[in-house]
């Protein structure tokens, strides 16, 4: 029955090659940019470029997990929104704060909110998609009827929080420093600890993952409560780096942070995929707009970019799947 | 053998879903170096008991005593801390874990930092491999794997979490004859270091060749748990079904009309070769042969799911378009596949829609379905087939395994084919069931209907079929007649001996 000797094992370095082929792209994109204009890849652009991604890239490290698990969390934009607000309206009113009071208030807002969404999910058995698009709605309410129509200026922020956006440490702007720790943290217990494997185990079979003993609910919960954190912590670097906050902040992000999850090879049905190639989706996305820009194209075409790189993404995970699929069977078939 | 103290025992227990008692008041021991069978038809609560050693379930009342003491599972960790591993009927791997992940999940050896030990983790897979005798790659993904594959991976997952109690629900049931025998060489060896093996088949040869003991179960009430060998295999068949099966295989005869089907060297690269034979009006015919004689690709070309690259098929004298299951429809074929949750149901529609898929555009009116025309279909063949169901609004997942099987028939026979194949038509269903689908199969051929039977088994082959076709290794062996078709000529011929 199993005749494994005779067969040469298949390499299944297919889903590593995601990764390769988005640090490709990349490279192609930038040096096709560069010779275009050299000033491309001048510090100050490079600079924006990281900084830019920073905040998207926390976003994509919680959607990733949560995607892994075979659900997605669509309210992420709304978490921003309110965890930027409530940490600049706190700094505002308390301006001798410390940065990690401000940290800790913008996770600890993500981390409510991303609770109740997995407690809807996994207790209200309600699909995520729904829930976390009725959060959505929720959350950016919520937002606006504490702001009132007014906004936070940056003249009322303390001077040490709005510097954190800017400020270095050995030459790496802290927030790239932060998504570097958020992205590597992540991905290194998904892959090497239990928790991490049995995320990808849910998102893999969800009935096998009841059968296994794996604590689903509890898991779950975590994965969402993760989303919503990193989200709260976006916030933070947000009100940080753009001063200005008012209740429509972060209003679409999780459109983008989806895309970066799925262009960084995260399969939307679960079980497949790493968060670090959802860190490098979040790169690329944020290299193709800031390149556009400096090509001079019509900036609308970014979104048609933006979306055809995605079906690109699910066309070759299809693909792929379907290759597999087919070379499993000819072996099985012929033995 | 027996010990004097049950490893497990079942004591007293109930389990009720709704209004349905699925299981009243049973009580069997498990002793640890012996291997018990549980059998009943469908539906008898097998699965039910296997749930609630699982941890999946919680009885009602009663208890499960390990040891003496009594136990309570909370959830499936629990029944797998206390040394409870369970082999379902279809095996639950993650298709995107490496095997050896799929072994390991939930005890992963750990480094001090209590990382995943993966260097550990592959050395303990490719032990248990070693162990089970079978190779397989640790490092590849599960997704993949034949389903016999999949199996070992869940021994070795059993072994590899040191069971004392293993638990097998149809384990069989997609395994060929050797696999089977490697399978069970690995059971008997895990019993006889102590486990205790709680098996469910429906194959009486396999529990007379395994099991020490038996508990029969029918309509969730404990009917015996006796010996093996103090029974025979009418016995337990009786006692299961409460009824004698005396015509468990009533073919009746029917003078053949016109030909039906007529399938002249029929060729597949690689597949099979030169296959012919004919199928005349009211007949049954057998494609017999070993798993993996292409008996399933011949059939699936024929209906057009597959393309074929020479020869030809006529349906009453007019050549069939290959490669096309909608003409294979329209000239009056109907075939029932062997993987029903594959394909031939939708386990999440409900029984009446999914009868009347396949002629959906014929009930439509002005392009919509109304209830109605949909239910009533539904309600005349679910009837005939005599399918045990609370609602025809209820997903056909909800059903057991021998009326999923009859709402497939249902399906198709709704569409009143005049050539029926069927690729396995009792696979996995229970003696009650199974004779049931026969006397259908009978009645329809009666009725003029054509049949092209797949099947492993060879009692239903010897019973039903008019006519024998035997492959081997996409071949056509033999084609025997009624008369001459035994299990020795089948067999023979399916091996490629020649009759001693």
């Amino acid at each position: 029955m199993t005749p494994a000797a005779a067969r040469p094992p298949i390499k299944f370095d297919i889903l590593k090659t995601r990764e390769l082929g988005i640090v490709l792209a990349l490279a192609a994109l930038v040096l096709y940019t560069t010779i275009n204009n050299p000033r491309f890849l001048s510090g100050q652009s490079v600079r924006d470029n990281l900084l830019n991604t920073a905040i998207l890239a926390v976003m994509a490290t919680g959607q990733a997990v949560v995607v892994i698990t075979r659900n997605i969390d669509l309210s992420v934009g709304s978490v921003l929104g309110i965890s930027a607000f409530a940490v600049a309206t706190v700094m505002s009113d308390h301006p001798g704060l410390p940065m990690i009071i401000a940290i800790l208030v913008g996770l600890a807002v993500g981390a409510a909110a991303g609770l109740l969404n997995g407690v809807l999910v996994r207790y209200g058995k309600v699909p995520a998609l729904v829930v976390t698009l009725g959060t959505l709605y929720m959350y950016r309410g919520i937002t606006y009827s504490w702001a009132g129509g007014s906004q936070v200026n940056a003249d009322e922020l303390p001077a040490h929080f709005l510097n954190f956006a800017n400020d270095n440490l050995l030459g790496v702007p802290w927030l790239v420093l932060i998504a570097l720790l958020v992205v590597g943290a992540t991905t290194w217990v998904m892959r090497n600890y239990r928790v991490g494997r049995e995320l990808y185990a849910m998102g893999s079979s969800p009935p096998a993952a009841e059968l296994a003993g794996i604590k689903v609910a509890r898991n779950l919960l975590g994965a969402f409560v993760l989303s919503g954190a990193l989200a709260g912590l976006a916030g933070v670097l947000f009100a940080a780096r753009f001063g200005t906050v008012d209740a429509s902040a972060g209003t679409g992000y999780e459109l983008n942070v989806v895309a970066a999850v799925v262009v960084g090879g995260v399969a939307v049905f679960g079980g497949s995929g790493t968060v670090w190639g959802a860190g490098l989706g979040a790169l690329l996305l944020t290299v193709i707009s800031s390149a556009l820009a400096v090509l001079d194209i019509n900036q609308f075409w970014q979104q048609a970019i933006v979306g055809a790189l995605i079906v690109l993404a699910i066309g070759a995970d299809r693909l792929v799947a379907v290759r597999i699929a087919r070379s499993l069977r000819k072996r099985d078939a012929h033995v | 053998m027996a010990e004097a103290t049950a490893l497990l025992e079942v004591h007293d227990v109930t389990k009720s879903f709704g209004a349905v008692a699925a299981v009243q008041g049973v009580s069997f021991p498990l002793y640890g170096g012996e291997a018990h069978a549980l059998v009943g038809e469908n539906g008898a609560g097998k699965s039910t008991i296997v749930k609630m050693l699982a941890g999946v379930h919680r009885p009602d009342t009663g208890t499960l005593r390990m040891d003496g003491t009594d136990v309570d599972f909370a959830g499936p960790a629990d029944a797998k801390a206390a040394g409870i591993a369970v082999i379902y009927q279809e095996p639950t791997l993650f298709p995107d874990l490496s095997v050896a992940e799929n072994i390991a999940m939930g005890n992963q050896p750990l480094t001090r930092l209590r990382q995943i030990d993966r260097k550990a983790m592959h050395a303990n897979a490719e032990r248990l491999f070693r162990r089970l005798g079978v190779q397989l790659d640790p490092t590849r993904p599960a997704r993949g794997l034949s389903i016999a594959d999949q199996q070992l991976v869940e021994i070795a997952k059993a072994l590899s979490s040191e069971a004392r109690i293993l638990i097998m629900d149809e384990p069989t049931a997609a395994l060929s004859a050797v696999e089977v025998e490697r399978l069970f060489s690995v059971v008997r060896s895990l019993r006889d270091e102590g486990a205790a093996i709680l098996f469910i088949s429906h194959r009486f040869e396999e529990i007379t060749a395994l099991c020490e003991r038996v508990t029969i179960m029918r309509d969730g009430k404990h009917v015996a748990t006796e010996l093996v060998a103090d029974l025979t295999v009418d016995d337990m068949i009786r006692r299961m079904v409460g009824r004698d099966l005396s015509a468990l295989f009533p073919k009746q005869t029917v003078e053949p009309g016109e030909v039906m089907l007529e399938v002249s060297a029929l060729s597949r690269e690689g597949v099979f070769r030169d296959i012919s034979f004919t199928v005349r009006a009211g007949e049954i015919v057998a494609l017999a042969g070993l798993v993996g004689a292409g008996r399933s690709e011949v059939m699936q070309a024929v209906f057009g799911v597959d393309p074929y690259d020479s020869g030809t098929v006529k349906v009453k004298g007019k050549r069939l378009k290959p490669g096309s299951p909608r003409a294979a429809m329209a000239a009056g074929l109907a075939l029932v596949p062997e993987d029903r949750r594959q394909q031939g149901l939708v386990m999440e529609l409900s029984i009446e829609r999914n009868v009347t898929l396949p002629r959906a555009r014929k009930l439509a009116r002005l392009g919509l379905l109304f209830g109605g025309a949909e239910r009533e279909a539904a309600a005349t063949w679910t009837s005939k087939l005599q399918t045990k169901l609370g609602s025809l609004s209820d997903a056909v997942g909800t059903l057991s395994g021998g009326n999923q099987q009859k709402v497939v028939l249902a399906k198709w026979l709704s569409t009143s084919p005049q050539l029926l194949i069927v690729d396995e038509p009792t696979r996995g269903i229970d003696v009650g069931t199974k004779a049931e689908v026969h006397r259908l199969m009978s009645s329809l051929a009666a009725d003029g209907l054509a049949v092209v039977m797949v099947s492993s088994e060879l009692p239903e082959v010897l019973g039903m079929a008019d006519r024998v076709v035997v492959l081997r290794e996409g071949r056509v062996a033999a084609i025997l007649s009624r008369d001459e078709a035994t299990g020795e000529s089948v067999m023979y011929a399916a091996m490629g001996q020649e009759a001693a």
